[in-house]
């Protein structure tokens, strides 16, 4: 995974609340087998419209979004952090996300940013009203800093950050609890009852 | 319980904790991995590039359900990316020593309809799968939640996943439902008061006597739809009505077995005293018949009122989305809800294809005709259930009243296989989620109950199924 560190980038803005997955990548797109190419299709029934954000000149080569509350939310295809990162986003800012987004976004090096709403709307407004609008969001230092004046702190779950900072793979940190992860299952697998198939009906 | 009373949360998420390391998310065992075409073949290509293998084959149970065409003749698959993907599937499965029920299998379904029906989701149990409606299964007393790609990947690998522990949210219906009302209208009215982000980073908890005197499939219903309130979960405690729906299903615990397994799913429930972190009771004599008006679950009424005016949302970005959503669904405020015209009616998915969801949909329909403007398709969850409505006589009522009768898939919920709305057109569904464009570019969804659904396709529009005329009430009692 893509390390997060800090960075300086053109923002767009997203002034909608409960952006859902569905608008972030259609349903149509979720039949390839691939984790790569799914940013031509980002917002894509949005994007028919052409007064839609992603079609504004002005937003070319914006990688950090900033959207209204409950970003996220719906269903949990990780398609949608593909397509947010394939398109080139690296960071998203808004007051809340929904949490399965969340971690789908991390698995993808995406930073999500949470705010106050007051916050948010000010990045929003200044995004939709300054030409070449650019934050710095620094992920060593808690910071998202604009040249306007704007500058505040973000608090970040310890170990998302950490991993983020890192570009560490899951699985290989899982797998450090190894003999852990043994041991549970030794004494787990014989308990029947929370089992889906055991020996018995296996062949059911 | 030794003086320190728990939820059924806790019960569950703490035997299940594999490491607790200092600063990180906990390890969580899984013990159910389900998996379908769509999610997983990137983290099967995970699992070949790193060289991993499937840690718990045995732990993991495969089907086809999004992509697959409902019509008779669906061993063809003529979208050919579609094909390539369930292709896919096949050939991970055997590659990997997972068993998947396939098209032809009389156990093929829904990924969320066929693991309670076969068993396979049992209380106590943690069970994930690379969708967000996995959360249906809590209505068994499992801990169950939808992953993403990046998750599926390290289950398949691991067997856990590294989970930051959720907050406890425990919703009380009391009182006895009126007539009519039902599991769907339950989780309207939820998501209605709370929002569509109202329980983020929460499992739920549904309890009180209208949660207990609901069916199994009014459960799954009502915990199919926590992700709709955001949160990450939803649970009901195994009851006497679990037991007895889960016993002799062909991967339950047989003989002096089951008897041990019961003693053990008895102890589950949440302990008197235990504490959540937020709690929320609703009257059930408050809750009607429900149907969204907007583009979120959140934006629901009751059938008799009427379209809400956006100078009624709580602040300025809730009167756009209002705003916007009024536009996209081409209603006006102010309208009443039985006034709403449609066009197509869509029973299924994994919200409400299960038996009893089609047999309360058949009572309203027998002796009816679906109306004339109307095109209307029953799609069962599984082969299984397909089939006891066939027995039941359930598919001739629906024949007779001009419904299209189905084979199992997610179909129009989500409209990855051919069954979409066309652009405009206004659909009354039993699915969940009313997004944009969710079964269709430019389709227009109202989520409702299977018998509010039933109803509209023979009036045509909207309608109270409290008032109801029913025909052949006697055949079906």
């Amino acid at each position: 995974m893509e390390r997060f560190r800090n960075l300086t980038a053109q923002v767009m803005p997203l002034d909608r609340v409960n952006v859902d997955t569905d608008q972030i990548i259609p349903k149509q797109f979720l039949k390839r087998i691939e984790r790569t190419g799914y940013g031509e299709f980002l917002f894509f029934d949005w994007r028919q419209d052409p007064a839609f954000e992603l079609n504004n000149p002005r937003y070319k080569g914006a990688q950090i979004l900033v959207a209204a509350r409950n970003f996220g939310c719906g269903s949990s295809r990780e398609h949608a952090a593909w397509a947010l990162g394939d398109y080139g986003f690296r960071c998203v800012i808004a007051p809340s996300f929904a949490d399965i987004f969340h971690s789908n976004a991390g698995k993808n090096g995406i930073l999500l940013i949470t705010l106050p709403e007051d916050q948010v709307q000010t990045l929003l407004d200044r995004a939709a009203k300054t030409g070449n609008y650019k934050l710095t969001v620094s992920l060593e230092e808690n910071t998202v800093r604009d040249e306007h004046g704007f500058s505040t702190t973000f608090s970040i779950d310890p170990f998302r950050r950490y991993c983020l900072l890192e570009g560490l793979d899951d699985i290989g940190l899982t797998l450090r609890y190894a003999a852990d992860l043994d041991a549970f299952e030794k004494k787990h697998d014989a308990e029947f009852w929370v089992t889906p198939r055991t020996p018995e009906t296996m062949n059911a | 319980m030794a003086g320190n009373p728990k939820t059924l949360f806790e019960k569950v998420w703490t035997s299940h904790i594999v490491a607790e390391p200092q600063g990180e998310p906990a390890l969580l065992y899984i013990d159910l991995h389900l998996i379908h075409e769509v999610t997983s073949p990137q983290a099967f290509d995970g699992l070949r590039m790193t060289g991993r293998k499937v840690r718990r084959p045995d732990r993991s149970i495969a089907t086809v359900d999004h992509n697959v065409p409902t019509t008779a003749n669906r061993l063809v698959i003529e979208d050919p990316i579609a094909a390539k993907q369930i292709e896919t599937l096949r050939k991970n499965c055997a590659d990997f020593g997972i068993t998947l029920y396939d098209v032809e299998s009389p156990r093929q379904g829904i990924v969320h309809v066929i693991g309670p029906e076969l068993g396979l989701t049992k209380p106590g149990m943690t069970i994930v799968c690379g969708d967000s409606h996995t959360s249906t299964h809590g209505a068994l007393g499992a801990l169950a939640f939808g992953i993403g790609t990046s998750e599926v990947e390290h289950v398949m690998a691991t067997q856990c996943l590294p989970q930051s522990k959720p907050k406890t949210f425990r919703i009380s219906v009391e009182g006895e439902l009126p007539e009519g009302v039902g599991a769907k209208d339950i989780v309207l009215a939820i998501i209605g008061r709370i929002g569509t982000d109202g329980a983020t980073g929460y499992v739920i908890e549904y309890a009180g006597s209208a949660i207990r005197s609901l069916s199994m499939e009014g459960r799954m219903t009502v915990c199919n739809m926590s992700i709709e309130a955001g949160a990450r979960a939803g649970m009901i405690a195994a009851d006497e009505t679990t037991f007895s729906w889960l016993k002799g299903r062909p991967f339950s615990p047989q003989g002096a077995a089951w008897d041990v397994a019961v003693t053990e799913w008895r102890k589950l429930a949440s302990d008197p005293g235990a504490t959540f972190d937020r709690e929320l009771t609703i009257p059930a004599i408050e809750i009607e018949p429900c149907v969204t008006w907007g583009t979120n679950p959140g934006m629901v009424v009751s059938v008799t009122a009427a379209v809400p005016d956006p100078a009624a949302a709580k602040d300025e970005a809730d009167r756009r989305a209002f705003t916007r959503a009024l536009e996209y669904m081409d209603l006006k405020a102010g309208t009443p809800i039985e006034e709403i015209a449609i066009d197509r009616v869509f029973i299924g998915s994994c919200t409400n294809s299960r038996i009893e969801d089609l047999r309360a949909a058949a009572k309203v329909v027998a002796g009816h005709r679906v109306h004339a403007n109307v095109r209307a398709m029953v799609v069962p969850g599984s082969q299984l259930v397909k089939a006891q409505a066939e027995k039941e006589g359930l598919d001739a009522i629906f024949r007779e009243a001009g419904f299209e009768w189905r084979e199992p898939g997610c179909s129009m919920c989500l409209g990855m296989n051919p069954d979409i709305l066309q652009p405009g057109e206004r659909c009354a569904s039993t699915s969940n989620r009313n997004f944009e464009g969710r079964q269709g570019r430019g389709g227009r969804t109202h989520l409702v109950s299977p018998m509010m659904a039933a109803a509209a396709a023979i009036k045509g529009h909207f309608t109270d199924v409290r008032t109801w005329e029913f025909r052949r009430a006697e055949v079906l009692a």
